[in-house]
């Protein structure tokens, strides 16, 4: 999804003058309707392009000769392709995006179902990325090229390198199968599946309303392992990220006059230093929870999590399209929501830019 | 700092060590990882997919079902009994008294003749397997009719075998379904389709609780049902993709069965005493399929060189690891007039002695479409290997399931590696394709495998139209053998396993049923120690 990013960057920085003048509204409206539109093309015409016959998703590969023409053209292929891309989009904007031919169900109400998963899941990942992420990179910063910097730099290089299916896998053999201290794949243990009532589709948060408490500890149980996976791949980023931009500020001269001034040196990493580091680290955790929410294939399935990669990447092995482009409508909006996010915080925490 | 980095790891530590998840899963709760995001749909006049199949057999009454100690014989289900008129045109079926739905209604002879119609009016995917008696949505009203509450009567337009038709009402579309309550969920004409595609409206051992797609299938017992109420009073189907945290989940003993473990994982866990395993031949067959349009692949001496060439005992020990048996003939042992000859086995020699006839003692270059699954490229490879020693060049082009069949579909491919299982428990399904294409041209109107493969079968086409128009078992099932006998001398198919379905058990689990077919395993008789 590097095209995603690349799309949406040019959204951020275009973004900025939103919140100063209501003149550049429309400018901006009309670049996110140019991104989404392209995005929909591009992806669009991938799953054409794909050698990939759609019709097979829904008649499987025994139907006679009869219903799969009949199929075919219920599903409007034997029309041309702009015409085809064209009556998808004015549904769009009628806000009709479809079925998915693998689940029968309307498009929106899969991707209602799959994305809280992965919202939960990325939302605690970072969680814990950011709390871990940070300290260890400062810690880093601090004692640079002794020892806690090159074992914040090993964990954090063995963090970035290794696949995340083995250390799925490894992290379910030890702390589910040998040590018992979490529990294995899905959201819930298997015979809790129908009594939760699903709310929000969060576990965490469906959990806490209803009657039982054993139900929430139990999907806490469930998600502390993926999350911490998913987490272990932010915070070495985040570590590297914050290690690099603190050495920088920590050269600066005024941390050495605020050392001058008697300052404690507590103060001066915490408050002076990591204060102005905050403003480019927010966009690095932006855009690390943006690629978290796009959903993790791999960590999805080792640990039978039904989120949204695993949802698009089904869809598009089937050429499942309206399944496609709704979940790619789906990370477009959420790039441009967290890096819109993150512009807000940026105005925030930069007092230059609240001017 | 340090303080901070201390506090939150103790913290992390003591939020999870608490949570021990149970180890048992509870003593009237049947708990199973499974790969069941293949449903598509669970009504039964629209579901085609192995898994929803398997939901079928356990939550549907079938007017007749294969006789899971015998598959070859036919016992009642929703039906009785039955008679065959003399001309072989009218079968009429006397209803089991007593059956209820799970509405509370009660099962008539109307609700097994709404059912059977449905298929043909709402001619979907399984339509075809009724169609074939001549069926159409015109006069399916007519031929298809409840003459009382007790009495079905089933007219076909020609004096099939019995056992054909009889076989293909075992299938999925036998499933009686509630017709009250169907119609009640009726829009805009879909006879319920809509509604039942995620809903449920039969009499079976089980009933749907809850399907959420590619996530769960929960059933509960039905207390009322004819044979005895289950003793599991909940199974929970849950979809896990992957092998290795299915087998995580049984060995932790979170799950009762797991039911995809591969090679590996049943290497692993078979000295494990809380493990058993469990195996049943199914009806499916791995094959190779060679197009008749590759100048190579159409000379006979190569076709029968390249059945020389496979290293059937070697796949089928490691690389299939118990999930397959060498198997050469088209019909799966289970069926009727299956043949177990297996004359070819792994010869370089003879192989290349035939490639010398043909004139290509130098060899050649073909591509294979290979589905890109462990097992599956593990197999190709293995054939890529021993072809090399004959000096044949196989290419092996990997894609996704869907992206080979594509291909496969279109004639295009030189070389593909397949699985094919029965469509419903009667030779014909697999005759039909494997030995049966009216016409060879692009544009035909029936597509069978022997088409996929541009090969025209000549007089087997005919033989096969007459299979199923012998009454006699017995001259029935010798006709099946004779043409597998041909297809195995001269078809453009290296049929090599049978498919054996291997699930893994908590050994505390006792009476599970794996069927011969996918749609007869059955959790009713499953008890717990």
């Amino acid at each position: 999804m590097a095209a995603v990013s690349e799309q949406t960057g040019t959204g951020r920085t275009r973004a900025r003058p939103f919140y100063r003048t209501g003149k550049n509204i429309t400018k901006v409206l009309f670049s996110l309707v140019i991104t989404f539109l392209g995005l929909l093309l591009v992806t669009f015409l991938i799953g054409r392009i794909l050698p990939i016959d759609p019709v097979l998703a829904v008649v499987g590969d025994r139907a006679p000769q009869a219903v799969y023409d009949r199929v075919r053209e219920e599903m409007g292929l034997n029309q041309p392709l702009w015409q085809q891309f064209f009556i998808y989009i004015s549904n769009v904007l009628h806000g009709d995006f479809g079925k998915s031919v693998l689940t029968t169900n309307p498009v929106l109400t899969d991707i209602k179902r799959v994305f809280p998963a992965t919202l939960e899941l990325a939302t605690l990942a970072t969680i814990i990325g950011v709390a871990i992420g940070i300290p260890a990179g400062v810690f880093a910063a601090v004692h640079k090229g002794k020892w806690p910097d090159h074992i914040v730099r090993v964990i954090g290089l063995a963090g970035y390198s290794m696949p995340i299916f083995w250390l799925g896998l490894m992290g379910l053999l030890v702390f589910y199968m040998k040590l018992g201290w979490v529990a294995g794949p899905g959201r819930l243990d298997s015979f809790y599946v129908d009594f939760v009532e699903p709310r929000t589709g969060l576990m965490l948060v469906d959990t806490l309303l209803g009657d039982d408490p054993g139900l929430f500890w139990n999907a806490v149980s469930h998600i502390v392992l993926p999350a911490s996976i998913l987490a272990y791949f932010s915070l070495a980023y985040i570590a590297r990220m914050t290690r690099s931009f603190m050495l920088e500020q920590l050269g600066q001269e005024y941390i050495l006059t605020a050392r001058v001034k008697g300052i404690s040196e507590t103060r001066i990493i915490w408050r002076h230093a990591l204060g102005n580091v905050m403003v480019p680290l927010v966009t690095v955790i932006a855009l690390s929870y943006a690629n978290l929410l796009e959903g993790s294939v791999l960590t999805e399935i080792i640990f039978a999590w039904p989120g949204l990669g695993l949802y698009i990447t089904n869809s598009l092995l089937n050429a499942d399209m309206n399944a496609v482009l709704g979940g790619t409508i789906v990370v477009g909006t959420v790039f441009i929501g967290v890096n819109m996010l993150s512009d807000l915080l940026y105005r925030l925490l930069d007092p230059r830019a609240r001017k | 700092m340090r303080k901070l980095i201390a506090g939150l790891i103790m913290g992390t530590a003591l939020a999870t060590t608490p949570i021990v998840a149970m180890a048992q899963t509870p003593k009237d709760t049947l708990v199973m990882a499974n790969a069941i995001d293949d449903i598509i749909s669970l009504d039964p006049a629209e579901m085609f997919e192995f898994s929803a199949t398997e939901y079928n057999g356990n939550t549907y009454d079938r007017l007749i079902e294969l006789d899971i100690k015998d598959p070859t014989k036919l016992v009642g289900g929703a039906a009785e009994s039955w008679t065959i008129s003399d001309d072989g045109l009218t079968y009429t079926f006397k209803m089991r008294p007593g059956i209820k739905f799970a509405s509370g209604n009660s099962m008539t002879a109307q609700d097994a003749a709404f059912s059977l119609q449905r298929v043909i009016l709402l001619d979907k995917s399984p339509a075809f397997i009724l169609g074939q008696f001549g069926f159409d949505a015109e006069n399916v009203k007519d031929k298809i009719r409840a003459t009382d509450d007790d009495t079905l009567v089933i007219e076909v337009n020609k004096p099939f075998a019995p056992s054909f038709f009889l076989n293909c009402l075992t299938s999925m579309i036998g499933a009686v379904v509630d017709q009250k309550e169907v119609l009640a969920h009726e829009e805009n004409g879909d006879l319920g389709n809509g509604w039942l595609s995620s809903h449920y409206a039969g009499s079976g051992p089980f009933a749907l609780k809850n399907w959420t797609a590619g996530q769960s299938l929960s059933l509960v017992a039905n207390e009322n049902y004819w044979d005895g109420a289950p003793a599991m009073k909940r199974v929970i189907i849950r979809n896990v993709k992957e092998a290795a945290s299915q087998q995580l989940l049984l060995e932790k003993g979170d799950i009762d069965i797991a039911r995809n473990l591969e090679a590996d994982q049943i290497a692993s866990i078979k000295d494990n005493p809380d493990i058993k395993i469990m195996k049943r031949g199914k009806g499916a067959v791995w094959y190779l399929g060679l197009s008749q349009k590759n100048k190579y692949l159409s000379n006979p001496k190569v076709v029968e060189a390249l059945k020389y060439l496979v290293d059937y005992k070697g796949i089928s020990d490691t690389i299939m690891a118990g999930r397959a048996t060498v198997h050469q003939t088209f019909l799966p042992n289970g069926f009727l007039g299956a043949s177990n000859e297996t004359p070819y086995s792994l010869n370089i020699e003879k192989a290349n002695e035939l490639l010398n006839e043909a004139g290509l003692s130098d060899g050649f270059t073909v591509t294979i479409d290979t589905r890109n699954t462990t097992a599956v490229m593990a197999m190709a490879q293995s054939i890529q290997s021993t072809w090399a020693q004959a000096g044949i060049n196989l290419e092996i082009i990997p894609g996704d399931n869907k992206q080979t069949l594509t291909k496969y579909r279109a004639r295009q491919s030189d070389i593909y590696i397949g699985r094919w299982g029965a469509d419903y428990q009667d030779p014909h399904s697999n005759a039909s394709t494997f030995a049966w294409n009216p016409d060879n041209s692009d544009d035909a109107s029936a597509k069978p495998l022997a088409w996929r493969n541009s090969w025209n079968p000549g007089d087997m086409t005919q033989e096969v139209d007459a299979a199923v128009l012998e009454r006699d078992p017995a001259k029935r099932a010798a006709m099946y053998q004779d043409l597998q006998d041909k297809v195995l001398k001269t078809g453009p198919f290296v049929i090599m396993f049978q498919e054996t379905e291997v699930s893994s058990l908590r050994a505390n689990v006792n009476n599970f049923i794996l069927g011969p077919s996918f749609d007869t395993n059955f959790y009713r008789f499953v008890t717990k120690d």
